[in-house]
């Protein structure tokens, strides 16, 4: 085979890998959507979900994966905020920043079992909260820090140093220069980044399943007592999520219809997380073009 | 008097404020220090129990062959070999990472070299959409599509390690393409554009040039989805049938490290030994996350000598 023929082959074969490739996603997102889409319905987004027999919801499922991706935001998104701040802002090239450098790289590595292990270890077995809300928020919460401070630092980063020489030269200082100058110029590329990992997080089953808990007890919508169990706003009650619940339906099969059930359960979570990566790219660019008048 | 030297000696309001800002930002990344350090020792003092307090040997955990961590075995010891998971793990992982590299290879060289344009605009998002989609829907896809399509072509039950391997090579080749295509945009300009400058086609240039000076971001990029595919827990617990046996063919139901995790933690006491091996297999887990990472960093290493 001569070097032009090679040359053709090779693109040829590079094409069709880049097709199958696409042909793998269009297979994936088609099968789920089409066998999922026509269950969804008014009554299956809202009603509670039977063990037993056919015809439940995800309801509940619904409302405490968005509850705790609420949670794990309020907790994750200041501390990564700090973070971030701090190795944009502050911290010098030494050992002490490659330490903290090393050891967020190790925890974005770790398996997100191992984290949901951890967390089933100190905060529903060893401070005693049981499987609950606020145990699968912290547990959520070591899961997302490594990415999400990253995110804010990289966006920080990317704001000109002529900016916070101006803020400098005008009196404030550092601290106070990354809050009311470098910040808002970066905060863009960190809702992007928050929405994103929101996606991540709506998706995250392995991490919650030791320690939000694998069941579901029913809601009182009208119940606004934070310390009832029943409760939708109390944090010390089990909450199974939607993708716990689509683990757990396929793995335990005692549920009649579970195929229909998570065929649809499994649509919901990926229009969910593609509203995510679409609602992510279109605040960024919104943002990004009222605050920049570009 | 008094008063000037008051002012000059005292912090100021401003700097205050400054010294508790940093302080503050300091705290959340402290924190973050001591989550890594304490998953290490939580994680490794549970794990450590095995062997410690139970008493048993790290070559029979580490080598042998029988689980059943609830019944004793002829030696009077509990029947806890480790070895069917620890090779089910890696079994798949290599799979997997074996199936994915040429893909994400040729994905990559596709999206950097012959038509960045249709790259970016189709098989970019096509890969963004593909790491979007949740670990549990893979492992759903794979339970009602892949399994019983193995079943119909081999027999058996359709569970095992060869649909353990398509759910994974699926699953980790976002990351591995996504890092490729990093690897690939950093070899210089003028590399490809010495190579053209000598006669060299677009293939010979890509084969020859451009792919063996990314050779240190490519394997990065396949180490770092080898790491995921080894940490990955539901999707794979799914389809790989669970059974803590020697994985004898591709076909049969085997397990991984971390399928035997998340089926026993909830089944088992607290501080019994079928609890503190289960802790063992989360502290391998742990260690060959830490040990993909120093590889990692041994080829960036190598790599920047060049």
């Amino acid at each position: 085979m001569n070097a032009k023929k090679a040359d053709k082959f090779a693109t040829g074969v590079l094409y069709a890998v880049s097709g199958i490739i696409v042909l793998i996603l269009a297979a994936l997102l088609l099968y789920i959507l089409i066998r999922g889409i026509p269950h969804i319905s008014w009554d299956f987004l809202t009603k509670p979900s039977k063990a037993y027999q056919a015809g439940g919801g995800i309801g509940i499922q619904l409302f405490n994966s968005l509850y705790l991706l609420l949670i794990t935001m309020l907790i994750s998104f200041p501390i990564s905020l700090g973070a971030g701040i701090y190795l944009s802002e502050y911290a010098k090239k030494n050992w002490v920043t490659d330490v903290i450098r090393t050891s967020i790289e190790i925890l974005s590595s770790l398996p997100s079992v191992v984290v949901g292990l951890f967390g089933f270890l100190i905060f529903v077995v060893q401070l005693g909260y049981g499987f609950s809300i606020i145990s699968g928020a912290l547990a959520l919460t070591f899961f997302n820090l490594p990415l999400l401070t990253r995110n804010v630092e990289e966006s920080l980063k990317a704001v000109h140093y002529t900016q916070r020489e101006a803020g400098l030269s005008l009196g404030l200082s550092r601290w106070e220069t990354v809050l009311k100058v470098v910040v808002p110029e970066a905060l863009p590329g960190i809702l992007t980044g928050v929405i994103l990992s929101s996606g991540r997080i709506f998706g995250e089953a392995a991490a919650l399943i030791y320690t939000a808990g694998q069941s579901a007890p029913a809601l009182d919508f009208s119940n606004w007592n934070p310390l009832s169990v029943s409760s939708p706003i109390s944090i010390f009650r089990q909450a199974e999520t939607l993708a716990v619940h689509i683990w757990k339906i396929n793995t335990e099969g005692t549920m009649p219809d579970g195929a229909a059930v998570s065929a649809g359960a499994s649509a919901v979570l990926i229009l969910v997380v593609l509203l995510f990566n679409f609602g992510a790219r279109f605040i960024g660019n919104r943002l990004y073009k009222r605050m920049t008048s570009a | 008097m008094e008063d000037v030297q008051k002012t000059l000696l005292t912090k100021s309001k401003r700097a205050r404020m400054e010294q508790r800002g940093k302080f503050i930002s300091f705290l959340c990344i402290a924190l973050i220090v001591l989550v890594v350090l304490s998953i290490f020792y939580f994680v490794a003092s549970k794990g450590l129990a095995t062997f410690f307090t139970n008493k048993i040997k790290v070559s029979d955990f580490l080598f042998g062959t029988n689980w059943n961590p609830s019944e004793t075995g002829t030696d009077g010891k509990p029947m806890v070999g480790a070895l069917p998971m620890i090779a089910g793990s890696f079994i798949v992982t290599f799979m997997s990472a074996i199936i994915a590299t040429p893909f994400a290879i040729g994905a990559a060289v596709f999206m950097t070299e012959i038509s960045p344009k249709k790259g970016s605009k189709i098989l970019q998002p096509v890969i963004e959409l593909l790491v979007g989609i949740p670990s549990v829907v893979y492992g759903f896809i794979g339970l009602s599509v892949i399994v019983p399509f193995i079943r119909s072509i081999f027999g058996g039950t359709g569970f095992g390690i060869l649909a353990g391997t398509f759910v994974l090579f699926v699953m980790i080749l976002p990351t591995v393409t996504t890092m490729t295509v990093d690897a690939l945009k950093s070899v210089p300009r003028h590399y490809r554009e010495a190579s053209l400058a000598l006669g060299a086609t677009r293939w010979q240039t890509i084969y020859k040039v451009v792919l063996r000076a990314a050779v240190p971001g490519i394997l990065t990029a396949v180490v770092f989805g080898m790491a995921r595919a080894f940490g990955e827990a539901l999707a794979i617990q799914m389809v790989i049938g669970n059974a803590a046996i020697m994985p004898s063919s591709l076909t049969t139901p085997a397990s991984t490290l971390t399928s035997i995790l998340t089926m026993g933690i909830g089944n088992t006491i607290m501080g019994t030994v079928e609890n503190n091996v289960l802790w063992s297999l989360a502290l391998i887990l742990l260690l060959m996350s830490l040990f993909f990472n120093i590889i990692i960093r041994i080829i960036g290493r190598k790599g920047a000598l060049k």
